[in-house]
C-alpha cells in the first residue's frame, strides 16, 4: 500500500512541476508540431508519396519530441541534488523508475493526443473506424521507448553534455521499437488486414515487455553510483 | 548509533577513504573536520548510502547500510548544501512529498509544526524558488527532520547561510542533540566545530588521524590538517 502511495506521489509531483514549468510538454510540443507542418508544405494535399511518408513522418516527430523531454526527466532531477532526495527515502528503486516511466509516458502521449489530429487533418489520412488500433500501437511504441529513455536518461543526466549522449545512446537500441511501430502504422493506414499487421505488433509488445523488465533490473546499479 | 568498521572507498586510482573505523554513541553530536578532499562528504553519502563502500562495513542504529537499506533510510535525515527541494513546489508540497515518501503519519501536523519551528509558517505556500538562502535551508532541516529520525547527517549545512540562518540551525541542532539525537556533521569552520560539537574527528586524505572529545582539542592543533590537500 505504501508503495502505492509514493508511486502516486512522485507521479503527483512530476505532474504538479511539469504544471509550473511547462517545460518538457511545451518543448516536446513545438517540436513535433513544427514538423508536422512543415513535412505538410512538401507534399501535395492528399497525394499518394503524403500518405506514404506519413507514418514516417509521424514517428519521427514523436521520437525526436519524445528525446527532447526525456533529456529534462532526469537533468531537472540533478538541479539541487534532488536527485539524492529521492534515493535517500525508502522506497525501491524499481519503483522509483516505474513512477518515471509513466509520467514519461503520460507528457508524450499528451504530446500525441494533440499532434495526431493535427497530422490526420493535414494529411488527410482516412483513419476511421481503425482509431483503436491506431492509438494502442502509439502507446505501445511511446511505451518502448519511454521505457528506454528514461535509463538513459538518468544515465546522461550525470554527463556533461547530456543531450547530445541520450539520443547517441538511445536511438540505436530503440530501433527494433520503432521500425515495429512505424511498420505497424504504415499497414494500418494502408488498409492491410489485421494479420499483417499483428508480426509487427508482436515485435513490438516483445521488444516493450523484454525491455521494461532489462531495465527494470538495471536502474538500481545506473542511479546509485 | 553508528558504527564504521575499516571503510576503504576508491574512485578509480584515488582513494577518497583509506580504512576508517569509529563508533558514534546515541546522543552524540560529532563534528567531522578536514581539507577539502580529505573524505568527509565520501564518508557521509556512504552512511546514507548514496555511494558503496569498495570494502569494509557500516552500520546505522544496528542497520547494515549495505544490506537493510531501507531500514537504515527510515532513521536518517540528510541535510547538505544542496537542499535537495523542489523550487517549483511551495514549502509545504516539498515537505507534503517527502512526508508521503517516507510514510509519515500525523503528516499535516508534523508540517505545520516544523514550518513554525524554522520561522516559515508565513511562506509556507511560497515557491521554493522565491525563497533566500537561508530559508531554503531550514525548510531543508525540516524535510530532513520529517520522519522525526534519530540520526541527523548534516554536509556542510551552513555554506552560503547569513548570521541569523546559522544561528537558528545551531539552535537547533543542539536542541536536536539535547534530545538525545544523533549529530554527525561535516563542517569547514574548526571554530564552529569546536564552539557546538562534544566530539571531534578529523579525517585527513582518507583516514582518521584524530577522534577526540571537543574540550580536550584546541584550534592549533587541527590546523596542521587543514595544510595539506
Amino acid at each position: 500500500m505504501l508503495a502505492l502511495t509514493q508511486l502516486y506521489t512522485i507521479l503527483h509531483k512530476d505532474l504538479l512541476q511539469e504544471l509550473r514549468s511547462k517545460e518538457i510538454v511545451t518543448t516536446m510540443l513545438v517540436f513535433s508540431l513544427t514538423v508536422v507542418v512543415i513535412f505538410n508544405f512538401v507534399f501535395d494535399p492528399g497525394s499518394a508519396e503524403m500518405r506514404a511518408t506519413a507514418p514516417g513522418i509521424l514517428w519521427v516527430a514523436f521520437v525526436f519530441a519524445s528525446n527532447l523531454g526525456l533529456s529534462r526527466s532526469f537533468a531537472r532531477e540533478q538541479e539541487n541534488s534532488m536527485m539524492h532526495g529521492l534515493l535517500l527515502c525508502p522506497v525501491d528503486r524499481s519503483l522509483l523508475f516505474t513512477a518515471k516511466v509513466i509520467g514519461n509516458i503520460l507528457f508524450i502521449t499528451l504530446v500525441e493526443i494533440v499532434t495526431l489530429p493535427v497530422m490526420v487533418i493535414f494529411f488527410d489520412l482516412e483513419v476511421g473506424r481503425l482509431w483503436p488500433l491506431l492509438l494502442a500501437i502509439l502507446l505501445l511504441g511511446t511505451a518502448g521507448f519511454a521505457t528506454v529513455g528514461t535509463i538513459f536518461s538518468a544515465i546522461s543526466a550525470n554527463t556533461r553534455s547530456r543531450e547530445v549522449m541520450l539520443p547517441i545512446m538511445l536511438f540505436p537500441v530503440t530501433v527494433p521499437i520503432i521500425l515495429a511501430a512505424i511498420k505497424s502504422t504504415s499497414y494500418l493506414l494502408a488498409g492491410r488486414e489485421l494479420a499483417d499487421i499483428w508480426p509487427w505488433l508482436r515485435l513490438l509488445i516483445g521488444f516493450d515487455v523484454l525491455y521494461f523488465f532489462v531495465c527494470f533490473l538495471l536502474y538500481e546499479y545506473v542511479v546509485e553510483e | 548509533m553508528i558504527v564504521c568498521r575499516d571503510i576503504r572507498k576508491t574512485f578509480g586510482p584515488m582513494q577518497a577513504l583509506a580504512g576508517v573505523s569509529f563508533s558514534i554513541g546515541e546522543g552524540e553530536l560529532a563534528a567531522l573536520l578536514g581539507a577539502n578532499g580529505a573524505g568527509k562528504s565520501t564518508l557521509l553519502h556512504l552512511l546514507a548510502g548514496l555511494t558503496r563502500a569498495s570494502s569494509g562495513s557500516a552500520e546505522v542504529a544496528g542497520f547494515n547500510v549495505r544490506r537493510q537499506p531501507h531500514e537504515v533510510r527510515r532513521r536518517i535525515g540528510v541535510v547538505s548544501h544542496q537542499t535537495y527541494l523542489y523550487e517549483e513546489l511551495s514549502a509545504e508540497e516539498n515537505l507534503r512529498f517527502y512526508g508521503r515518501m517516507y510514510g509519515v503519519t500525523g503528516l499535516q501536523e508534523r508540517i505545520d509544526d516544523l514550518l513554525a519551528m524554522m520561522e516559515l509558517w508565513p511562506r509556507r505556500d511560497d515557491l521554493v524558488r522565491t525563497f533566500s538562502r537561508g530559508m531554503q535551508q531550514r525548510l531543508a532541516l525540516a524535510r530532513a527532520m520529517l520522519h522525526r529520525p534519530p540520526l541527523l547527517l548534516l554536509d556542510e549545512p551552513f555554506t552560503g547561510l547569513d548570521l541569523h540562518a546559522t544561528d537558528l540551525l545551531t539552535r537547533f541542532i543542539e536542541g536536536a542533540a539535547a534530545g538525545k539525537m544523533t549529530v554527525l556533521m561535516t563542517v569547514h569552520d574548526p571554530d564552529y566545530a569546536l564552539a557546538h560539537s562534544r566530539r571531534l574527528l578529523v579525517l585527513q586524505k582518507g583516514r582518521l588521524v584524530l577522534d577526540q572529545p571537543a574540550e580536550r582539542v584546541r584550534k592549533e592543533d587541527l590546523l596542521p590538517y587543514y595544510k595539506e590537500k
